[in-house]
């Protein structure tokens, strides 16, 4: 049995990756990998703890996060799709129309 | 003994005009010129007859009958209805209104069609009639209501035509905008006396609660009793409208102006009929002034100061109908003053009387303007600056338009008071009140009648007699028949109008005593009698005097030399409208524009501006933060995810 410490740990590490991914990087896809990378870390701390206190909630939690992220991936690859046609890029810095 | 009553038809005096403006409001420009004429004459022909249906009915019938139409405002205690009220009083207004109303729609016919001409612009000929129309419409509102309320709204009616018809040819005038400045004079100045007006009224409703003439006038007695002061309120605030409407002191300076109307206009709103609903209301009311006698005595003095000091500028006047105005603002003030000494029936008598022979003035006056017009496009050479109005300009017209000269002599010596014509009875019915009752009101009267005899005669002389002063008044011509015939009607009508109510006879007082409740009637003292007619032949022969010597080109007027600066005051009004101007005029302009520039630009408008910019400064300062890059709004996002995060955790 690895102590409880160790995954919730490498949960941190890899949702502190997300956030920073997404605050520096450019190309919209990374960020999109970023934002999936946050989600999973989520998703550790939902079976570390699930298995820690022998109930299912949490592991039901996280079937629920995955199937809402698929089809998030869907709708927000499709957007990336259309930018790119009209942007011809799809560099997120150059995405600022509404700018004030 | 039943006889057939016809009380019932007396909404058609108000429908009948209403239907002829209708109609000429839809087709009359299309069918022209005779059609719209004849149908606005007809309408009013027909509410004539419908008035003499109604006198018919009243002679076997004279108690008042009121004819409701439906309910108007029911708000709360209040309910004001929609009634006609038929009784002697009403009836004669009517009668005049709608007679001597039918007689200038016939005349207009004629006239209109050469001054739309004259004027420039043919398609304003049915327009005219429509408000021809309407004007008799608003009148018969205001002489048939039976409660303050709807007379109000006859009161304003009567007042927004004489408005349009007073600004008819609006883009003409000096500098042309003289004529809708006269409109906008008129209205405006009987605002102010409508305002009183309303005063009264209001005080009225909350000290009788009910606008009903009849329940008015049985608890006047009461409230009199109880409250003398509302009571003087009353009378008083309701003498401000009548000197808005009736033009008295000190409100009577937009009758002058008004005369930019067309000559019709002058002789049926004018003269006529609407200014002497001020006498109207007053006889109305006539129940409450006999209650209150400090306001008989303002009424008083008011109409006689009035009579006196229009009868002074009447005499310094050169323009016809100028002459004309300031008689009849003159006029108006003897009917003020008798119906303030109480002495209701001579009041209304003359204005009967002045309605024939004022409307035959000016009528014959308009007659002789466009015989002068005509003689100006005769001329040839019409230089701009001529006026055709001058009488300056004119001179020995007896030999151009002989019937226009018999019919205005008449109208002149019955305005002087030349007996047997009407006026002598009439103004010596006043008189003789006055003799009776107010020996400081009969100097001032007399000396008023003198005066009106005076520049009566001055008129005549230098309009028909003498030689033409100019080639337009050289070559000027006769009015064809649709002009003359009513002329001829109105001074038959000028003649014979004392019949209506003979020394011995009392006529119009016994009719009139169904609703002014009964009266002493009016003796006849030959002393007055004598007394008037002496001074009138007396001005009149003065005037011919002064005025038919021979005079050179340049008119220079003879009384000019022997009166000096008194005759410039004459002439100049006495400087009323330039005092008006000097001490309400132009202070409240310099408010408005104190209000308008510093007040409002400055504070008002700043403070609107201000709020503006600062918004404005604020939202550009924010506006900074919405930069469009998703990264930084993620950031902003997760600060304040840690920070509320934070603060769960610590607090």
């Amino acid at each position: 049995m690895i102590p409880i410490a160790y995954p919730l740990v490498l949960a941190v590490i890899l949702f502190c990756m997300g956030i920073v991914g997404f605050l520096l990087r450019k190309n919209a896809i990374v960020i999109f990998m970023c934002l999936e990378l946050m989600f999973n870390a989520a998703n550790l701390v939902f079976i570390t703890f699930a298995n820690h206190y022998q109930v299912i909630d949490g592991q039901v939690f996280v079937v629920f996060v995955m199937t809402v992220a698929a089809a998030e991936v869907a709708v927000g690859l499709a957007l990336m799709v259309t930018i790119f046609r009209t942007k011809q890029s799809i560099d997120i810095d150059q995405m600022n129309s509404l700018k004030g | 003994m039943e006889t057939v009553q016809f009380f019932n038809l007396v909404p058609w005096v108000v429908f009948l005009p209403l239907i002829g403006l209708t109609v000429n409001l839809l087709v009359g420009r299309k069918l022209g010129e005779i059609f719209a004429g004849s149908f606005a004459s007809l309408a009013t022909g027909l509410a004539f007859v419908v008035s003499i249906l109604l006198a018919v009915s009243l002679s076997s019938h004279p108690e008042a009958v009121t004819i409701p139409l439906g309910d108007w405002i029911t708000i709360g205690t209040l309910t004001v209805r929609w009634a006609f009220r038929v009784d002697t009083l009403s009836v004669v207004m009517m009668l005049v209104v709608s007679g001597v109303g039918t007689l200038i729609h016939i005349y207009s016919i004629g006239y209109m069609h050469n001054d739309v001409r004259h004027n420039g612009d043919t398609g304003r000929y049915a327009r005219f009639f429509i408000f021809l129309n309407l004007f008799i419409a608003a009148m018969m509102i205001l002489v048939s209501a039976d409660n303050f309320l709807m007379m109000f709204v006859g009161w304003e009616g009567v007042g927004l035509c004489s408005y349009l018809l007073i600004g008819f040819w609006f883009e003409k005038g000096k500098n042309g905008t003289g004529n809708a400045e006269a409109a906008k004079k008129a209205f405006i100045t009987n605002r102010i006396g409508d305002f009183g007006l309303l005063i009264a009224m209001f005080l009225i409703f909350v000290n009788f609660g009910t606008f009903q003439f009849d329940e008015v006038f049985k608890q006047a007695g009461q409230v009199a009793a109880v409250k003398p002061g509302v009571m003087l309120l009353i009378t008083l605030f309701m003498l401000l409208g009548v000197t808005g409407k009736s033009a008295q002191l000190p409100l009577y300076v937009w009758l002058p102006d008004a005369m930019a109307g067309p000559t019709p206009v002058s002789a049926l709103i004018h003269a006529a009929t609407m200014v002497t609903a001020g006498v109207y209301l007053v006889a109305r009311s006539s129940i409450f002034y006999a209650l209150v006698p400090t306001a008989q005595t303002v009424v008083m003095w008011v109409g006689a100061a009035t009579a006196l000091f229009a009868a002074t500028i009447a005499l310094g006047q050169y323009d016809i109908k100028k002459v004309l105005a300031y008689s009849t603002i003159s006029q108006l003030g003897f009917m003020v003053a008798a119906v303030g000494m109480g002495a209701t029936v001579a009041g209304m008598f003359h204005l009967v009387t002045h309605a024939f022979f004022k409307g035959l003035l000016f009528l014959a006056a308009g007659s002789v303007i466009q015989g002068v017009e005509r003689g100006m496009h005769h001329a040839n050479h019409a230089s701009h600056d001529f006026d055709p109005q001058d009488m300056r300009q004119m001179g020995g017209l007896r030999k151009q338009t002989p019937l226009t000269f018999r019919v205005y002599l008449i109208g002149a010596l019955a305005l002087s008071g030349i007996a047997p014509l009407a006026g002598f009875f009439s103004k010596d019915e006043i008189l003789v009140s006055a003799w009776q009752t107010q020996p400081a009101i009969f100097i001032v009267l007399v000396l008023a009648a003198f005066l009106t005899a005076f520049y009566m005669g001055r008129q005549l002389t230098m309009v028909f007699f003498g030689e033409p002063r100019t080639e337009a008044a050289e070559k000027a011509s006769e009015s064809p028949l649709v002009v003359t015939l009513p002329l001829m009607i109105l001074a038959l009508l000028s003649v014979l109008g004392g019949v209506l109510n003979l020394p011995g006879v009392h006529t119009l007082e016994t009719w009139l005593s169904h609703t002014l409740g009964e009266g002493e009637p009016g003796h006849f003292v030959w002393v007055v009698a004598g007394i008037s007619l002496v001074l009138a032949l007396i001005g009149l022969g003065l005037a011919w005097m002064i005025y038919s010597r021979k005079t050179d080109k340049a008119y220079v007027d003879p009384l000019k030399r022997a009166l000096g600066s008194l005759f410039t005051g004459m002439e100049n009004k006495w400087w009323v409208d330039e005092l008006y101007a000097a001490i309400i005029l132009n202070p409240y302009r310099a408010f408005a524009q104190f209000m308008a520039d510093p007040v409002d630009l400055g504070v008002i408008d700043r403070i609107g501006g201000g709020l503006a910019a600062g918004t404005r400064a604020l939202a550009e300062s924010i506006r900074k933060l919405q930069n469009g890059y998703i990264r930084s709004y993620a950031l902003l996002m997760l600060l304040g995810l840690a920070a509320i995060m934070t603060y769960l955790f610590l607090r």
